[in-house]
């Protein structure tokens, strides 16, 4: 028998791993368990704990086609994020009450998500090799940009637009009475008091996560995994590497679209003008998390991390809380995503493309 | 022997080098008509902006020079700046002295902030940029830790008008009424009604000497080689990855007295968001200016505070006068200023694979000459 062999198998289990997602999946695991000694209601961290992830998935989700295509992590999802936008305005413009409103949105958002993610894909297929830093900034343009267009737009459906002048929206509009937990109600289960699982949204969120992994496994999505592990090889193929990139920030450009939307029925607010700034680094940390890198990620990564990031989120306030009387979440919360972000950006292997 | 070029290909090319500043140079010239300001209003703005400024956007300069791109890890030196006026104004010194004394409390935190910054950029070698901006979050966030919780526990503050109302933690802005325009103040004249404080400009003056001088040295030398081709510089026997962390380092604690000099002309520092701003500002008028990610130089950085400023001066006014909202021309301003760098970013990437093109056509007519 060889007795040095459970700590090679954990040795090599820590590399494959790496070290910090272990360190925060013991993080959550330990706030987990104080949390009934703290006296903080278990089923209700876990019931907003699924909640959240629920919430954020599909966005994390967003992260996928772009990692496999070579093209970075999307820090652009800002991108995204306003194509959703547009649709849920418009949807409710058109004042249609009822979960009805949510299909409407994702129905308007998808040509303006096509046609800016197609732009933005072409943008990125001129600057290769430097998607990361430039992806970020098209994000913060185009918010800034919308700025003003959320200003000038001609809305004029008096939940949505400023009260005193009658036009420009508003910093926040509440979806109550449109599409307002639409998924969230939907097939939703009971257990206890507290635990309530959001069927209905999670639901949606495993077709989509289907939906990606049988993409990634016809012909274009292998192709697409070609293209972004060996861009070389894959044109020697006789693969169109520019088409192929294209289509998969389209492709995240409309997950990022679907998302917020998710994300907008379960909060019940749509959050305009610098609201959608920051809600990419998120995204990213939660699907490194998960153990994906630079340039290889799967279903199971935005799984596993959006479950981990989201429980931190969720279960650290209110532990924290109640054992220490300070509230630090917010300070956990930047050091681990980003954290998380510069560990990833400095693995020597995924430095090499 | 270079590719011959008409007048016309060779203005194209001047304007495609130049496509930022020429943009700028329209808006503004568009912009100052309709904000309605007078040139003496303008010009005493810009003269505080450029105080204000220029001495944080010189701290850019090594880094480019090193081929580290835009350091926007420079927020990092901000942070650094920014303790040790919280500590100069808990200890009630004020004056020139209390800036010295700041700046002296800056200068090891910095450096460390900034050795630490340049060993991860070794580590992320060929993305440094992206990964620069993250540390400048991260480090938001151990800042937070240190000034928000740590602060009161664990390092003494003993005024209690710097100290939250629960006890512990720094207050959301913190007046620095003891040192506000010590500097600008020093040796202020007039000229023509405009108010010069020459004492900031002479220390700008002296920074940017100190750059040009710098470049000439054996290290600045060395940091340019290891831009050029970081391989190359290190068969040269250059110690690349040491000469990256001090051009990192130099870059973090100019921008530590750049902030202090930026805050004492504000008066009040905003504990939790002046530093995020500045490496955005920064960036962005450097570019406005002309530099692009791999050259910059001292020109580029007053050009860049004069246009830049000048446009943020005059588009809410001009938003204002033109739609009848102020609040569009607020958001114009913030476009333009993410808008320029996503320019700039995405220009350089495509003229970095022209240049290969242009330098491929060079090649092919010097062989035909030669076949």
């Amino acid at each position: 028998m060889n007795v040095g062999r459970p700590i090679e198998l954990g040795k090599g289990f820590v590399r494959s791993f790496g070290l910090p997602r272990i360190i925060i999946a013991l993080f959550l695991l330990s706030l987990f368990i104080l949390a009934p000694i703290a006296g903080v209601n278990v089923g209700t961290s876990f019931s907003d704990t699924l909640n959240r992830f629920g919430m954020n998935a599909i966005m994390v989700l967003a992260m996928v086609p772009m990692i496999h295509s070579g093209c970075g992590l999307n820090f652009g999802l800002p991108l995204g994020i306003i194509a959703g936008l547009l649709g849920a305005t418009i949807s409710l413009q058109v004042n249609i009450p009822g979960p009805a409103s949510f299909f409407l949105a994702i129905l308007f958002c998808t040509p303006f998500a096509l046609i800016l993610g197609w732009g933005y894909g072409q943008l990125l297929n001129r600057v290769k090799g430097g998607e990361m830093m430039i992806a970020t900034y098209v994000g913060f343009s185009s918010v800034a940009f919308m700025c003003i267009m959320w200003l000038l737009l001609p809305f004029n459906n008096p939940t949505m637009v400023w009260g005193y002048s009658g036009s420009g929206l508003r910093t926040t509009i509440s979806v109550e009475g449109y599409y307002l937990h639409a998924l969230n109600n939907f097939l939703s289960i009971r257990l206890t008091r507290h635990l309530v699982i959001p069927t209905g949204m999670l639901l949606f969120f495993a077709f989509f996560a289907f939906i990606i992994w049988a993409f990634l496994h016809t012909k274009t999505g292998t192709a697409m995994t070609a293209v972004g592990s060996n861009p070389v090889f894959a044109r020697a193929s006789g693969i169109n590497v520019d088409r192929i990139r294209t289509l998969s920030v389209v492709m995240s450009t409309w997950l990022g679209a679907v998302g917020i939307l998710v994300y907008q029925q379960s909060f019940g607010f749509i959050q305009l003008y610098m609201g959608p700034f920051y809600m990419a680094l998120p995204a990213v940390s939660a699907i490194l998390i998960g153990g994906a890198s630079v340039n290889k990620a799967s279903i199971l990564n935005v799984v596993i991390g959006t479950f981990l990031f989201q429980g931190i989120v969720t279960m650290t306030p209110s532990v924290m809380n109640s054992m220490i009387h300070t509230d630090m979440s917010e300070v956990i919360r930047i050091v681990v995503s980003n954290g998380m972000i510069l560990y990833a950006l400095t693995r020597k292997t995924e430095a090499v493309r | 022997m270079t590719l011959k070029m008409t007048p016309s290909k060779r203005l194209v090319r001047f304007m495609a080098n130049n496509t930022v500043p020429i943009l700028f140079l329209i808006i503004c010239a568009f912009g100052i008509p309709l904000s309605g300001y007078s040139a003496n209003y303008l010009v005493s703005e810009i003269i505080v902006r450029l105080v204000r400024n220029s001495f944080l956007i010189v701290s850019l300069l090594i880094p480019i020079l090193a081929g580290m791109g835009l350091n926007f890890g420079m927020t990092l030196g901000a942070m650094a700046g920014q303790i040790g006026l919280i500590f100069i104004s808990d200890w009630g010194i004020v004056g020139i002295p209390g800036m010295v004394l700041a700046m002296i409390i800056s200068t090891p935190i910095s450096m460390l902030l900034g050795w630490w910054c340049g060993k991860i950029l070794n580590m992320a070698k060929g993305r440094e940029m992206v990964t620069s901006y993250i540390i400048g979050f991260f480090m938001n966030g151990i800042y937070q830790l240190v000034v928000l919780y740590g602060m009161g526990p664990v390092i003494p503050i003993r005024n209690k008008a710097l100290v939250l109302p629960r006890g512990y933690g720094i207050r959301n802005t913190v007046n620095l009424i003891g040192i506000r325009k010590a500097l600008d103040s020093l040796l202020a004249i007039r000229i023509f009604g405009v108010l010069v404080p020459l004492a900031t400009f002479i220390l700008i003056a002296l920074l940017c000497l100190f750059v040009l001088w710098f470049k000439k040295t054996k290290l600045g030398q060395d940091m340019r080689a290891v831009g050029q081709d970081m391989e190359v510089a290190r068969a040269a026997g250059i110690r690349v990855e040491h000469t990256r962390i001090v051009s990192i380092v130099i870059s973090t604690v100019f921008a530590g007295y750049g902030m202090i000099i930026y805050l004492q002309n504000i008066g009040t520092l905003n504990t939790y968001n002046s530093h995020m701003q500045i490496g955005m500002f920064s960036v962005a008028a450097l570019l406005v200016g002309g530099a692009t990610v791999a050259k910059a130089n001292i020109r580029n950085v007053f050009l860049g505070v004069i246009l830049f400023h000048l446009m943020f001066i005059v588009s809410p006014m001009a938003g204002k006068n033109l739609i009848g909202q102020a609040q569009l021309g607020e958001y114009f301003r913030v476009f333009v200023s993410y808008g320029v760098i996503t320019i700039s970013l995405v220009l350089y990437e495509v003229r970095k694979k022209r240049d290969l093109a242009l330098a491929g056509q060079t090649l092919a007519a010097q062989q035909e000459v030669g076949a």
